[in-house]
This record gives structure tokens, sequence and C-alpha cells, in this order.
């Protein structure tokens, strides 16, 4: 058994999400007595490379072309299946975000592997192949068993943490062949999001809902995530109104996240909305309404007015912070 | 110039999801099926582009690949404005069989463009665009938030971590799309309601293929801690809880 896994970088760095898909490998690995090998695709300085033997890779294997630099589906499922096959991996892993649903199905076809995706923990076992995943949008789990002798998985991110445990992780460059029909796909404009926490990396989520009544309400919110290192994020409405931005929608229509600590402030907790959100570690809901379905899904909770509470909790934390120096 | 729309058939997102015979099963007593929410907002937006080419785009069709009992929700879709359905008779077993039910049909009935969600809210795969595109040896571009027509030129726009792309591709390709695709979905008209019933909706015979997963069996998460009320006059006390219980300011 040999097992690879695709680890995205983000203009040459790599991220929280990096540390835990290779923290998740090492574990299966484990299982498998086998080695984790890495692929990585466009340019990565190996001092950043290195750091993936951290938390246990043991091989990494770098592909560098200038074309590379954005994602194109076939040519990146085209490159990481060349490596599956030539290390003979069984397992190949990636990151339950957008490039990992963009390419772990493509790289399944082509190595015939039973494919699933958002795997929340190590395999129940090895034979037959089990792994728990989410189903419903958060209302079930599934065990599910891979037939296949080949298996693709996608790990659905802040499941199991990241742990260190280094290894010696040693460089190679792996030169895969590539024909221009693998570049039928453009990249013209990227445009990057500046100076916010992303919803997809964040630790704490704060959320406004509609009970926040107009966006120009949103300040203090704004500062409660300031102070906390949070991301921003809202319901459906909210960002259907055009009050915030669509990529902060969170939902069973938005975004799907499993923060540590999320703010549901002025939502209702409406079946949708806690299909994105249910699997956040802890949940605080402020809300006017006793009787909101929020405080059925909630950890804590505080019956109130939002504009009254949100000021109050930011000055409190502030206290907080500034205690701790 | 042709374009697909697949289909999945899924329970209302309101379901109360539960299983049967030992947990091994969805439990379907009494569920309301709709089309997926992402397919269906495909969908809108196949209409508008067809609309909006003067023409150039001849035909929307839905495809799905179910049993006799998914025809009220292909029948929706006739409704909402596709052209002609077509259902390939097979339970779906996995999103490889699935796939590779869909690349059949799609060898023999070639599209310019298809469109598939970017995940069905029943088994959550986000796998059915990305294996079709693969076995029909296609581009695919995955997490698309805009189809724009510019003439032949197709360009797309797609959410990446922490921004998003603009992206032009050649015909034909499969797009896997998220929100902003369509504002919201279109809803059947009385009309569209009435021209459904005499839509062609034809059913295709399945292929031999094989599933490569299973469900093994099925739970539903541990029942939630009640939730602790803290006083809206006694904020500090939350940001205690929060700092010293949860520890997680
Ligand atoms: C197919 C489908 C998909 C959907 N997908 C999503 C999704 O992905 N995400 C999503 O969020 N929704 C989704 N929805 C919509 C969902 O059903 C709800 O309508 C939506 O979540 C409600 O948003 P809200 O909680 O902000 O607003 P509301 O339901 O209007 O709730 C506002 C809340 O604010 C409270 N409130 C009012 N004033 C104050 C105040 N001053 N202080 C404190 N609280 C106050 C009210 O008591 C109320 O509970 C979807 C719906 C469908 C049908």
């Amino acid at each position: 058994m040999s097992l690879l896994v695709y680890t995205e970088n983000w203009d040459g760095k790599f991220k929280k999400l990096s540390f835990e898909l290779i923290t998740y490998a090492r574990k299966v690995a484990d299982q498998l007595g086998t080695e984790v090998s890495v692929v990585s695709i466009g340019n990565v300085a190996d001092d950043e490379l290195l750091k993936l033997g951290s938390y246990g890779a043991d091989k990494i294997l770098k592909v560098e072309d200038d074309r590379l630099n954005v994602l194109i589906n076939r040519a990146y499922s085209s490159i990481i299946t060349q490596v599956a096959d030539n290390i003979n991996a069984d397992i190949v892993l990636f990151a339950h975000n957008f490039s990992g649903k963009a390419i772990a199905p493509r790289v399944a076809v082509k190595l015939k592997a039973g494919a699933v995706t958002g795997v929340t923990n190590v395999p129940s076992s090895l034979d037959p192949f089990t792994v728990k995943k989410m189903v419903f949008t958060n209302k079930a789990y599934a065990d599910v068993i891979v037939k296949s002798s080949k298996k693709v998985l996608t790990l659905f991110q802040n499941s199991l943490g990241v742990e260190e445990n280094p290894k010696p992780a040693a460089i190679e460059v792996f030169t895969p062949k590539l024909d221009d029909d693998d570049f039928k796909t453009k990249v013209t404009e990227t445009k990057k999001i500046t100076g916010k926490v992303l919803l997809t990396d964040a630790e704490v989520v704060v959320s406004g809902g509609r009970g926040m009544k107009n966006p120009d309400n949103w300040k203090p919110l704004e500062e409660l995530a300031e102070v906390l290192g949070a991301a921003t994020a809202c319901s459906r409405p909210v960002s259907d109104e055009g009050w915030r931005p669509h990529e902060e929608h969170v939902g069973q229509t938005g975004k799907i996240i499993a923060p540590n600590l999320y703010f549901a402030l002025g939502i209702s907790g409406a079946i949708q909305h806690l299909g994105g959100v249910s699997s956040s570690k802890h949940i605080v809901a402020v809300n006017t309404d006793k009787d909101a379905p929020i405080f059925e899904s909630a950890d804590y909770g505080i019956v109130g007015d939002v504009h009254k509470v949100l000021p109050e909790l930011v000055s409190k934390i502030k206290e907080l912070k500034a205690s701790q120096g | 110039m042709k374009i697909l729309v697949c289909i999945s058939n899924v329970p209302d997102t309101t379901t109360k999801i539960r299983f049967t015979d030992n947990d091994t099963k969805f439990d379907a007593a009494g569920v309301q099926w709709i089309i997926n929410p992402w397919d269906e907002l495909a969908l809108t937006r196949a209409l508008e582009l067809k609309e909006g080419s003067g023409g150039a785009i001849e035909k929307i069709s839905v495809i799905n690949v179910g049993s006799k009992d998914t025809e009220p929700t292909l029948r929706k879709a006739l409704a909402i404005g596709a052209d002609d359905a077509i259902r390939i008779d097979a339970e779906p077993q996995d999103a490889y069989f699935v796939a590779s039910q869909l690349a059949e049909y799609l060898k023999a009935n070639p599209f310019d463009i298809m469109l598939c969600g970017i995940d069905s809210s029943d088994y959550n795969g986000s796998l059915v665009g990305g294996m079709l595109s693969e076995l029909l040896d296609l581009p695919s571009v995955s997490s698309v938030s805009k189809i724009n027509m510019d003439g032949e030129n197709i360009i797309l726009n797609r959410e990446i971590d922490g921004g998003s792309e603009t992206l032009e591709t050649t015909v034909p390709f499969v797009a896997i799309v998220q929100k902003g695709i369509a504002l919201e979905p279109r809803i059947p008209s009385m009309r569209g309601i009435m021209m459904a019933r005499k839509k062609p909706l034809e059913v295709k015979p399945a292929v031999e293929t094989e599933a490569l997963t299973e469900f093994a069996g099925f739970e539903l998460p541990p029942p939630k801690a009640k939730c602790k009320m803290v006083d809206a006059e006694n904020v500090n006390e939350l940001v205690e809880l929060l700092h010293n219980e949860a520890k997680v300011i």
C-alpha cells in the first residue's frame, strides 16, 4: 500500500489546511504501514515544502511549470495521476475545498478509484476499507465502503486538527508529460480579496442575519471579528439583499464551514442555514426571539437585541484581551 | 448549440432525515422530492443564456439517472422551461455509476455545454460533474459562479479561496456550478406546467457499469446538549464561559 497527498499552495505558501491534510495522511499511512508521499504543483520554495515534513511527509515530489500557477483541472489531474502511477499509490488524498472538488473526481476516474469526499475521520476499517463522511448537508453521517483497490479521498476541513510528527522529508523534482489539450481552459483574470480573514481559513466566524436590520449595522460585527481575528459570514437573505458580499454566505447553498466558534447574530437558524454551520465546535446565538430554532443548535445563547449585545460583547472581549496582555 | 443540465432528484431541504433497515438505508417514506438546488439554478441560467442567444442556443435538455419515481422532478424541470428530458433508467448507486451512465449517453448524443451542480444535497459527493468531464475527456471548470457568452466565446467566473477568476474555455466542456450562477431559481408558470406534459421525456436503458463505493450504514449526529442561556444584561458571563469553559477565545 502506498499513499499520495496533493497539497495546494497559495502564492507559494501552505496553510493550516495543508498541514491538517498531512496530519491526516500520516495517520492513515501509519495504519497501512506505509510512507506519505506528497505532490506539490506550482512554484513553492524548498524551505516551504520542508514544512510538510514537520507533520509527517516522507517524500515530496515537486512539479514546477509556469503554466501551472493557476488551477487547470485537466492538467492538474493528469499530473497527479502520473505521480500516483509512478509511486504506485493506492490512496490519493485531497482537501475538500475548491481545488480538491475540482480535481479529485477526475483523478478518481483516471485511476478507476472509488472516491469518498468530505471524509471526517481516519478509516474505521482497512478491509473492507471504510471511512466516515457527512451526508444530507450535515444532517447525518455515513460509513462508506470503497470496493476498488485504488481510493480517492477528500478530507473535510477542521475534522482532526494539526499534529506535528517530524520526518526528514526528501524533495524530488517530478517532470510530468503535458500536452496542449490539457490547457484548453485559460485563466484571464484573477481577483483577490485582501485584508480579510478568509471564511475557509477561520477558526472563529462572526455571522449576521436579517436581524441585523440593515447593512449599516455591520460595523460592530466587523469589530467583533477584528478583535477575535475572525472571519465574517452571513445568512442567505443578507447576501441576496446585497448587504454583504456573496462569498460570506454560509449554509446549504453557500459555504459549509466547521470553525471552532461560530457567532449567529440575528439569525433564526433555518434548517438550510444550519446545514452549513452545525459542524462548528461551539455556536453562540444572539436573538430577540427566545423560541428561535437557532437556540436548539447553539451551545451558548442570549435572548436580546443584537444591537445592544454586540457593542457590549466587543468591549468585554477587548477587556479580556487587554488583561491577557 | 445545445446545453444539457444534469438533474439530481433530492429530498426537500427541510426533510427530517431518517434511516431504515438497521440504519443502512435512507427512509424515503413521506419525503417530498425536489430538483437539487444547484441544478435548479443551473437550469435557470441555461434558460437565460438560451433566451439571450438570438437562436444560437437551440435547445436545453435535462437528464437524470434514476427510477421512474424521479419523473415528477424531470417534469418540473420541463415546466420551468427545459425543452426535453432524458431519464436513464437505473437506481443511482454511486457517483462513478451515475457519471458513467451520463457519459455513455453523451458519447452517442453530444452536447456543447454540460452543467452539473457542485454538490447533490443528499450524499454531498461533489463528484459527478468532474467524473463526467474525465470520462468524456473534456475540459471542466468547477465552482463556477457566472457563465456568460460573447458570441462564440464562453466566459466563466469561478470562486477560488479568497477571490475569483475569469476563465475562457473551448466547447464542449463541463461546468460545475455553485452560488451566483443565477440569482433565484425560476418558478414554473401555469402555462409551463401545461406544456411540460407534452414535452418529450425519453427513457433510456442503463448500461452495464459498476459502483466503486457503497454505503455501509448511516447515523444521525449525537443530540446537542441544552443551550446555556446568559442574561442580556450580563454579557461578561458569556465572555467568561467562552474563555474558561469552551476555551475558544
Ligand atoms: C433551497 C433553499 C436553500 C437555502 N439555503 C440557505 C443557505 O445556504 N443559508 C441560509 O442562511 N439560508 C438558506 N435558505 C434560507 C433559509 O430558509 C432562511 O430563510 C434564512 O436562513 C433566514 O435568514 P435569517 O436567519 O438571516 O433571517 P430570518 O429568518 O428573517 O431571521 C432573522 C432573525 O433575527 C432575529 N432578530 C430580529 N431582530 C433582532 C434583533 N434586533 N436582535 C437580535 N435578533 C433579532 C429574529 O428573531 C429572527 O430569528 C435556503 C432556503 C431554501 C428554500
